[in-house]
């Protein structure tokens, strides 16, 4: 085959979406200096624009499945879901940062620049075939989240949130890159499939003891990203710290991507030596459950509760992953959607509820909010019951889904460890829950503000994301199933 | 003369790796963590351009060429972060960093 | 298609309409949303139930593939057959009747729309417990009921031992919940579905080396989930704390509807309980355990509503002892006269407090039977069918669950009769402390409005004759009759029981207070021995009483109810508050300690992943 200077026209299309966030990327970068403070909303609007183009654009680039860019890439079911999740999560982010921004600062739109180039690395990272486009997605999407976490320069905890996500994250990252220097040198390409290959062709096989050290610190980086135990250490603080919409994007978008590409690499790649690493996820799934639930019981600022929520949640996925099916990941997949939906509404309540420089972040500040904006308290509650897993909502069928697959793979005392947890999980979600509508409005609930329009546009959407996916799951779960299967 | 094998760019490389490792936890500046970080990442550039040169495959220099180009992108974001940091709090030490916990 | 998915639809219609808009809207709006949306609910049943006769087989219908993933494919299906008739009956007749009366009840709370929005809710997920046709809807019924519970219980937030309560009800719930689903996981992996239909015939035919295992593990959990659901042993600690919510909803939900979810779901079992022997026995002893231990803390209380729910307790105790031993159709008919007279008590319990505006306490009654006679004679009614006097409905019913107790083991029916007694004792005493005597309060009561005493008439009626509705045969063709035959002196003895316990209330609650002539010459032989104060003061004291009542405060009440299920509820919330803050110290704030956190996880890693080669 000669080789062309120019790729082919499929596989432009099959990166329409990467290519679409990054033009409207820089055009919102542009745009920037040229407009006044007053009208730098409309910055949001390019960037909801350029996502919803780009959501279009998977579509497009749905049709044209298989690898480009010499097996870089590659468009199948897997990619297409990831990128479309990572995409109305951006989405939703965006929604919901506009009256914040405006009210945190007005000055500046670069804001939305930094998140369509975050979804630009996590759509990458949805549709990488190869260790390197892998590595360069999760970082054009770190560095901008890095950035996103400090963006509000002046204030103490977004400050402390930047620099620790990126010390221990670029320190979580450098390992994962040896990793993948050390499997390179073991197979002698970085392309997953070729890996696979070579791993489970036993005359070419390589070392035991590299592969194993480079499927080891591969796992230290992705773990990390995932906020799986035991490297979720930076999760609380950094969510803590972050500005609300930015916690909410997060823990949503970046978290989704990084277990799109765990999944990949250790679904094909590593697959051949699936029974040395099962034990790993095993009992990091455990652990992470636990730590997530036990540590969320006394947490009182509800950033942090649902930081630890959100590492608890990791666990459940990581129970998915080490279930290391096809019923798994497509459980893992439902489970990120529906997780998605939920931890971004609640997100959505915190952002509209903190208030300028975010004062009301505490639990017992939520006192009476069911009396005041019932709406509001109503759709945080369908987040919340979501969350604990009641059924006719997505984190119900997400759970029930993930402990399906898990016990299908005989895993009889994670699914126990596993339901129990989210029976203690129950706790601190509830208690959310009895302080606005059991307790009589306090100062914070007494001087809420209506709630803004995008940020409305935000709950709503992700009730109905969530209430969809909890009454009719076959939408997504079917989409899913039919893309569990990976290139292999 | 014994010629230079993988083996002994594995060995460079791996200490390097245990020079940056021991860096980040030990000292207590955030500019020198992140050079321990930078002396990680170039342990990984070793190990890619060494087993580039193994294989005869372009793959791991142009591999290595991009660690280069994010490390330069993060260290951008790293000192941004860090000055955003020191005007608000006049320290560069990492451990008078901990106003969030638990 | 019979539309039964109006059924449950128009509750819910109520609950949205009254939610959105029933803030703006006056109470008779609301009134008429609540109430008709249940009537019509209730009017609509019985036009289906008409026109399917017989209900030979189950009549389903399935709405949409609600989940197709691989093997598994469940639908959203909705089913009726003999016995989801029988408690659509009760769940949509006893709740109308209870609907009526809030409307009453609730008159001068706040909050009124939203009460009955949660109302008929709950309404709305108790229709899709029973109508469901698979264990993941049944469950979706399961998990909303108990969603409303919680939001009821609390109805009343301002008091905070109300929030207490819910808090502790939904916990104590999850830990039931958590059996459920483990249990329908179970069912998924070995039958490879959730439909009833498809689940009971492969049970049938599995041969019994396998039922052994697997089977008797479903069966077990689903068991744990009907403790928590029907506040069984040890697992029932949440329903007497749950009077703090209005009692309505009391009578409604924690008496008649919901807490027989449990005994309704292991009925509808049945087919998986009956291939798993011993399941059945464990079944059958927690329930007559908790029927004993509930009834004898039943005695000490002085709370008027906590009386009545330890005797729910206590009666649940004797539906789940009747499913236990096999009678199914007994259990599921005490469950329809248990719905009838506990409502009864209950909504009769909230009249006489609604009169004595709020006193609950029995100490503080006294005399009330000239006061408020209507309300009188309907809780003498009820009173009277608990404690298994006949002809009327609780003497059917309990007496088929004995005579089943009997042919299964004799000890079980000779507890079961101690507890026949005891638990005439507590509702006469209840009574008699009430209704008797001089007035000890300084209340001036007053009779409650017709929209209350109507649904007690109903329902006394029913509680009276609802004995000679045949449930057992008509349920026989879904549950095979055990071979009990009725045998007139085991009959004899559990009314003697019955009526022992009435007599003993009426010797130390209204003969010894008054020691009046009228007492005296109905009492006759009996009165000189009870004219003798000091003497008969001093046998009860010393022999039943202290004993009794001392010794059940002492070990059933404070030491297991409040010392060790309390206690060990508060000890494992404890465990993980303190689990929660050693998995804290990890989280200093210190980025280097971070740091290290990630390096001595990636050592680990590496020496599981790289260096051992894994595990296992």
């Amino acid at each position: 085959m000669p080789a062309s200077l120019f790729p082919p026209y499929e596989d432009l299309l099959r990166i329409l979406p990467e290519i679409v966030l990054t033009i409207a990327g820089t055009l919102v970068m542009v745009l920037e200096p040229a407009l006044r403070p007053e009208r730098k909303r409309l910055l949001g609007g390019i960037a909801i624009a350029g996502l919803l183009v780009a959501l279009w654009g998977t579509a497009v680039a749905n049709l044209f499945r298989g690898p480009a860019f010499h097996q870089m890439v590659v468009v199948d079911g897997f990619a297409t879901f990831f990128r479309a999740l990572v995409i109305v999560v951006g989405i939703l982010a965006v929604l919901c940062s506009i009256h914040y921004l405006q009210r945190e600062r007005p000055d500046s739109g670069e804001y939305y620049a930094l998140v369509l180039f975050s979804v630009v690395g996590q759509s990458v990272m949805a549709a990488a075939n190869e260790l390197i486009m892998i590595f360069i997605g999760l970082e054009i999407s770190s560095i901008a989240t890095y950035v996103l976490a400090g963006y509000l320069r002046d204030d103490r905890r977004n400050n402390e949130s930047a620099i620790k996500y990126f010390l221990l994250g670029s320190f979580a990252t450098a390992f994962l890159l040896y990793g993948i220097a050390w499997i390179y040198g073991a197979a002698g390409t970085t392309n997953l499939v070729e890996i696979r290959r070579v791993l489970s062709t036993p005359e070419l096989a390589p070392p035991r003891f590299l592969v194993g050290v480079s499927a080891a610190l591969m796992f230290v980086g992705f773990a990390f990203k995932v906020s799986a135990a035991p490297f979720q250490v930076w999760a609380p603080d950094v969510y803590q710290g972050a500005p609300a919409p930015v916690t909410a994007f997060m823990s949503a978008g970046p978290k989704a991507a990084a277990f799109a590409i765990f999944l990949r690499v250790y679904m094909t790649a590593f697959e051949p030596i699936s029974n040395r690493w099962e034990p790993v996820v095993w009992l990091s799934a455990l652990a992470t459950m636990f730590v997530g639930n036990f540590a969320a019981l006394l947490q009182n600022n509800i950033k942090r509760l649902l930081a630890y929520s959100s590492i608890a949640h990791a666990g459940y996925v990581m129970v998915a992953v080490s279930a290391h099916s096809e019923i798994g990941t497509a459980a893992a997949m439902f489970y990120l959607a529906a997780y998605a939906f939920m931890n971004v509404g609640a997100f959505a309540v915190v952002t509209h509820f903190a208030r300028q420089g975010e004062k009301y972040v505490d639990v017992d500040d939520l006192a009476g909010l069911g009396h005041r904006q019932p709406v509001t308290a109503a759709l945080f509650s369908i987040f919340l019951l979501s969350l604990i897993g009641i059924p006719l909502t997505g984190g119900f069928f997400g759970k029930f889904y993930i402990f399906k697959a898990a016990l299908e793979a005989k895993l009889y005392w994670l699914t126990v460890i596993g339901l129990l947890n989210s029976a203690v999980a129950a706790y601190y979600y509830l208690r959310i829950l009895v302080v606005m509508y059991f307790h009589e409005p306090g100062e914070a609930a007494q001087t809420v503000s209506p709630v803004a329009p995008g940020v409305k546009i935000a709950l709503w959407a992700s009730a109905a994301g969530t209430l969809l996916l909890g009454i009719f799951p076959s939408v997504i779960l079917d989409f899913a199933d039919r893309s569990a299967a990976l290139m292999k | 003369m014994h010629p230079v094998t993988n083996v002994h760019y594995m060995v460079l490389s791996v200490a390097l790796l245990l020079v940056g490792t021991i860096g980040v936890l030990t000292r207590r500046n955030i500019v020198i963590i992140l050079m321990s970080i930078e002396l990680i990442l170039n342990a990984v550039n070793i190990n890619l351009v060494a087993f580039s040169h193994h294989f005869g495959d372009v793959h791991g220099q142009v591999f290595a060429i991009f660690v280069i180009a994010v490390a330069a992108a993060e260290t951008t974001v790293a000192l941004g972060i860090l000055i955003a940091l020191f005007r608000n709090k006049e320290t560069v030490l990492a451990d008078e960093v901990d106003l969030l916990k638990w | 298609m019979r539309h039964l998915w109006l059924i449950p639809a128009l509750p819910f219609a109520g609950f949205l309409l009254n939610g959105i808009f029933g803030r703006r809207a006056s109470k008779a709006v609301v009134n008429a949303i609540a109430v008709g949306s249940v009537a019509l609910s209730f009017l609509w049943v019985v036009k289906t139930l008409l026109s399917l006769g017989g209900m030979e087989t189950p009549h389903a219908e399935r709405y949409f593939t609600w989940i197709e993933s691989g093997i598994l494919n469940v639908g959203f299906e909705l089913a009726v057959d003999r016995l989801t008739a029988v408690m659509l009956l009760v769940v949509t007749g006893v709740g109308l009747l209870i609907h009526i009366y809030s409307t009453g009840y609730m008159a001068h709370e706040g909050g009124y729309y939203r009460f009955f929005a949660y109302m008929n809710l709950f309404m709305f997920f108790m229709l899709i417990l029973v109508m469901a046709n698979n264990y993941l809807l049944m469950f979706v019924g399961w998990e909303g009921v108990g969603l409303c519970s919680y939001l009821l219980i609390g109805f009343f937030f301002l008091r905070r031992s109300a929030s207490t309560a819910a808090n502790k009800a939904f916990i104590v719930n999850r830990i039931g919940d958590f059996g459920f689903a483990l249990a329908m996981f179970l069912m998924v992996v070995q039958f490879g579905t959730l439909d009833f239909a498809g689940i009971y015939p492969a049970a049938a035919e599995m041969p019994a080396e396998q039922t052994a295992g697997i089977l008797t593990a479903i069966a077990l959990l689903l068991f744990v989930g009907a403790t928590g659901k029907s506040a069984q042993l040890p697992l029932y600690v949440w329903l007497p704390d749950a009077m703090e919510g209005p009692t309505p909803v009391s009578a409604l939900i924690h008496a008649a509807t919901m807490v027989t979810a449990g005994v309704y779901m292991v009925a509808r079992s049945s087919a998986l309980f009956l291939q798993a022997p011993l399941a059945m026995d464990v079944v059958a002893i927690v329930g007559l355990l908790t029927a004993v231990m509930a009834a004898t803390i039943g005695l000490t209380q002085f709370d008027i509503k906590k009386v009545f729910a330890y005797s729910t307790v206590s009666q649940l105790g004797y539906m789940v002892l009747a499913v236990g031993v096999g009678a199914f159709g007994a259990g599921i008919f005490h469950l329809m006269t248990h719905a009838f007279f506990k409502a009864l008590l209950f909504l009769g319990a909230g009249s006489v407090i609604h009169a004595l505006s709020g006193e609950q306490d029995l100490r503080a009654m006294g005399g009330l039977r000239k006061k408020i006679p209507l309300t009188f004679a309907t809780l003498l009614c009820a009173a009277v069918a608990i404690a298994g006097v006949p002809p009327f409905s609780g003497f059917f019913s309990k007496d088929e669950i004995l005579l089943a107790a009997h042919h299964h083991a004799p000890w079980m029916y000779w507890v079961g009769v101690i507890t026949a007694a005891m638990t005439a004792f507590y509702v006469f005493r209840a009574i008699f402390m009430a209704f008797f005597g001089d007035s000890r309060g300084h209340h001036h009561p007053h009779e409650s409005p017709p929209s209350m005493i109507l649904p007690l008439a109903v329902l006394a009626l029913l509680s009276l004759a609802g004995g000679f509705i045949p449930v057992p045969r008509f349920l026989e063709p879904l549950f095979p009759a055990e071979g009990a035959h009725h045998d007139f002196a085991l009959v004899a003895v559990s009314v003697g029981a019955g009526l022992l316990g009435i007599g003993l209330a009426w010797l130390f609650y209204v003969s010894k207070p008054g020691l009046a002539d009228s007492a005296a010459a109905r009492l006759g032989a009996l009165y000189r021995l009870v004219y003798n104060k000091y003497f008969v003061d001093e046998i009860y004291d010393a022999t039943v009483v202290r004993p009794l009542i001392g010794g059940s405060r002492a070990v059933l009440w404070r030491g297991v109810d409040a010392g060790v299920i309390d206690g060990a509820v508060n000890g494992i919330a404890q465990r993980s508050r303190d689990l929660g803050i050693l998995l804290r110290m990890f989280q200093s704030g210190n980025i280097r300690s971070y740091a290290a956190w990630v390096l001595l996880g990636s050592v680990f890693v590496l020496a599981v992943l790289g260096v051992m080669g894994g595990l296992r």
